[in-house]
């Protein structure tokens, strides 16, 4: 998975080098000119069954825009676009394509496939530089009013669907900013702010109200919230419950779960400090414990905030790795060292309480597990110490439980998700949806925003047609 | 936006009162509970315990310390200036019943925080006796407030400028000797607390206090705030801020809240180089 050649025909994106990236926040990837992106998009050779589109969560008509992009029309492109997914330039940059769209596309079998990703977020960035900023047709105001509960992917695929057919629209966020992960989790250098920040811009724009600083179960219930006048609810509040290792020393000064240390550097802009006033510690040698997303953005964030040293330990091999491929590569480049089969035992500390190192043990694959893939078995007596100062826990998160608990009547599974019907977001209270991390466990942007769109269908059918 | 309609300065200026107007938090407040703010576009997070709430007027009352920059930052915020957030209610409330005798000590600016528990606690139908220190006169707050939310108010100054010469501590003693305590609660400084509950706990009374950790969100998601309690790691921000005072482990809570000591002093010192202070 993590092999990531750019072979011949492909448009390669022109990049920051690693040496200069990798101490900045800037983005890393700095975007096709239309020459590039017209060149990309002839390549596609407009197949009649496009694996692509198949290969795509919400169906995307790849062929049908890239066919707009070679003829010039980069504004029908986008257009065209959003009818199936609102934040194309958040999916250009984050979706797994590897595994989607450009994982099916039928250049891939032989060469190399198109650039899927590269392409939409050519779009997007083009509109957004040179669009008219002309807003969607809305339908007749209908009256009903609708809270968004979390200002992530799918709450605000969410909002923007509702607004356009008509219906009056609160989108209210627990955080002093919107945009959920998008603007707490993934680092600037892979998504910038100011893109975030448009969207969530655009969607105010066309009449969505905005309440942040909205802890819905403290600042105000479900239940009050009807009491209030809404109609309907669409709950998309995202697996934010940070899980840790449980292992001895866990609380020294100097390990940090990813949500915290992502949340300093990213919401409250951090690595700024002290121009802004919330520190992050800047450790020399750093590990982060886990391979998905989560920890290649720590990773990245720690070099760029000055580490000498930037380890990834993981207990499974690089085949299991859950990281998006270009990531991975991203990481490696940056000088980011990659500690496979290992497994942390221990922290260490010294009398200050302060971290100094961990204890790691290495690991050998065995039989396959539930997940089919093989299980990590500690191979005997392979005890060894690695130097930190600093250690990201990015080993996954869970449900949490703030809204739910203040919620008895809200069905949730054993882990403490919210049951909601895969097909429509309906959930066991009468006009509550819910969708995206919080109903499915930590997934992807897309699927959080097709799940959004599934769910705006069926609550515009509910208000028009009752439950 | 979040306007502050009232301030006061307390023990020389080092204690700063302000009430704000945040109608949706006031309706919802219990005592115990805390908010989180925010003065402008670059600041912090920085939670405090809402001293008073007043859900008619729709303001909400808190009252600080000023120790680093953006407590600094807030003590320059006068009446008709705002905050830019303030989020909340947070942290569960306190659990307040009717079980007798209860005893409440608070040392700093932790009087602030034990105001509303001890006046919860009193309304309950509890007799309520309180011990409140400071390290001198000038440093104490709240006296006539928490005189009239107990029943039978000690005060006690470290330098012996006022009330009785000598910590909280000898008082707890000193009452628990004479009189059978069913609750306590100790809120102030980690140490005092610790000692606090090491007297309460010779003599079995159960014993509550207010854990103060660095929070971030204060709504369980970034595990910033987490605790000793019980030998069971715990979210301050959810799961307290007021845990059973016997099994908090104090240390670990002291040398947690040194994590970002360095980056506070070089923020703070180039905040008062900057407003000359
Ligand atoms: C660091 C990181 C990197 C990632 N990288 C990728 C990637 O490259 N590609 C990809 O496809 N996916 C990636 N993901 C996953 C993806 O971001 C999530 O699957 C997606 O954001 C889920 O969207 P959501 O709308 O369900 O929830 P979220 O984005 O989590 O948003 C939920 C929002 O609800 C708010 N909220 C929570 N509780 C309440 C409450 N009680 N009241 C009000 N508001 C509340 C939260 O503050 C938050 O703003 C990444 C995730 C992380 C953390
Ligand atoms: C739930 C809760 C309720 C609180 N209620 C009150 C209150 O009602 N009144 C009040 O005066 N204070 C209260 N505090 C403490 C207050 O949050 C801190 O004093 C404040 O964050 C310091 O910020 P600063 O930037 O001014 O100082 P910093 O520069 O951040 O720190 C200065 C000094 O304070 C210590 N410190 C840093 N963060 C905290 C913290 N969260 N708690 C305690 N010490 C800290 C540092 O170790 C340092 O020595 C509460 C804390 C919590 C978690
Ligand atoms: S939304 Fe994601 S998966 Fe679908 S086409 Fe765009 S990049 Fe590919
Ligand atoms: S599969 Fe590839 S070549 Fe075929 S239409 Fe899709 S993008 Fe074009
Ligand atoms: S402050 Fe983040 S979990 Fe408590």
């Amino acid at each position: 998975m993590a092999k990531n050649k750019e072979k011949a025909g492909r448009v390669a994106m022109p990049e920051q080098p690693p040496e200069v990236r990798k101490r900045n926040f800037d983005e890393v990837p700095l975007g096709y000119t239309v020459a590039m992106a017209q060149e990309e998009a002839a390549r596609c050779i407009q197949c009649k069954k496009p694996g692509c589109v198949t290969g795509c969560p919400v169906q995307v008509d790849i062929p049908g825009f890239i066919r707009m992009v070679t003829e010039g029309d980069f504004t029908g492109a986008i257009r065209y676009i959003w009818s199936q997914n609102a934040l194309p330039a958040v999916c250009g940059r984050v979706c797994p394509q590897e595994i989607q769209c450009e994982g099916e596309c039928v250049l891939g079998k032989k060469g190399e496939p198109i650039a899927i990703g590269n392409l939409e977020r050519f779009c997007a960035d083009y509109e957004r530089e040179h669009g008219t900023g002309a807003l969607p047709p809305q339908a007749q105001s209908t009256g009903k009013r609708i809270a968004v509960v979390g200002s992530g992917p799918s709450g605000l695929t969410v909002a923007g669907d509702l607004i356009r057919k008509g219906h009056d629209v609160t989108v209210m966020e627990a955080f002093h900013k919107p945009g959920g992960v998008l603007a707490y989790g993934i680092p600037e250098f892979r998504l910038p702010k100011a893109i975030v920040a448009q969207e969530v811009n655009f969607l105010e724009r066309q009449g969505v109200k905005l309440e942040c600083n909205m802890v819905v179960g403290r600042t105000v219930t479900l239940d009050e919230l009807f009491e209030q006048g809404y109609d309907a609810i669409y709950l998309s509040v995202g697996a934010g419950l940070p899980r840790f290792m449980n292992i001895p020393g866990e609380n020294l000064i100097g390990i940090l779960s990813a949500n915290e240390y992502l949340t300093r550097a990213n919401l409250m802009k951090a690595y700024k400090f002290p121009d802004v006033d919330t520190p992050i510690p800047k450790g020399k040698n750093v590990i982060v414990l886990g391979a998905g997303n989560v920890a290649m953005d720590s990773a990245r964030t720690a070099m760029r905030l000055g580490a000498e040293t930037v380890r990834i330990v993981y207990r499974r091999s690089r085949e299991e790795m859950p990281a998006r491929a270009a990531e991975i590569h991203h990481a490696e480049e940056e000088g980011i060292e990659l500690f496979l089969l290992s497994n942390p035992v221990r922290y260490l500390g010294d009398d200050k309480g302060r971290l100094t190192g961990m204890e790691c043990l290495k690991m050998e694959l065995g039989e396959p597990d539930d997940s089919g893939r093989r299980r990590p078995v500690p191979v005997k007596g392979s005890e060894f110490t690695l130097d930190a100062d600093l250690v990201v826990v990015a080993v996954g998160s869970g449900a949490n439980p703030l809204l739910t608990q203040s919620t008895p009547d809200l069905g949730l599974n054993q882990w403490g998700y919210i049951l909601a019907d895969p097909q429509t977001g309906k959930t066991t209270k009468k006009g509550v949806w819910a969708g995206g991390d919080i109903v499915t466990g930590a997934a992807t942007v897309i699927l959080a925003m097709g799940a959004g769109r599934s769910a705006a269908d069926d609550i515009h059918k509910y208000l028009e047609w009752g439950w | 936006m979040f306007t502050i309609v009232k301030r006061e300065e307390m023990a020389q200026g080092t204690v700063i009162l302000n009430e704000i107007e945040a109608p949706l938090i006031a309706r919802k407040a219990q005592p115990g509970q805390f908010v989180i703010l925010k003065a402008n576009e670059e600041g912090e997070r920085i939670p405090l315990t809402m001293a008073e709430t007043d859900a008619a007027k729709g303001t909400i009352t808190i009252i600080y310390m000023v120790v680093g920059k953006s407590t600094a930052v807030f003590r320059d915020l006068q009446v008709g200036d705002a905050y830019q957030d303030v989020i909340g209610p947070l942290g569960k409330p306190t659990h307040v019943e009717k079980v007798g005798k209860v005893l409440c000590v608070g040392g700093g600016t932790g009087v602030a925080v034990l105001h509303p528990i001890t006046r919860a606690f009193k309304e309950a139908g509890n007799d309520v006796t309180c011990i409140i220190g400071a390290r001198s006169k000038d440093l104490l707050i709240l006296e006539d407030k928490m005189k009239a939310a107990s029943n039978d108010l000690r005060v006690c100054t470290d330098d012996g400028s006022y009330g009785h010469h000598g910590f909280v501590t000898d008082v707890v003693k000193a009452v628990l000797d004479k009189e059978k305590v069913d609750q306590a609660v100790a809120i102030g400084p980690v140490p005092m607390m610790k000692a606090v509950c090491a007297i309460t706990k010779q003599y079995d009374v159960p014993t509550l206090v207010s854990l103060n950790p660095i929070m971030i969100d204060g709504t369980g998601m970034c595990g910033g705030c987490r605790v000793t309690v019980g030998d069971k790691t715990k979210f301050a921000c959810v799961d307290g801020p007021e845990f059973d005072g016997h099994q908090v482990n104090f240390d670990e809570l002291q040398t947690r809240l040194r994590a970002y000591m360095e980056e506070e002093k070089a923020c703070y010192d180039s905040h008062c180089r900057l407003v000359g202070a």
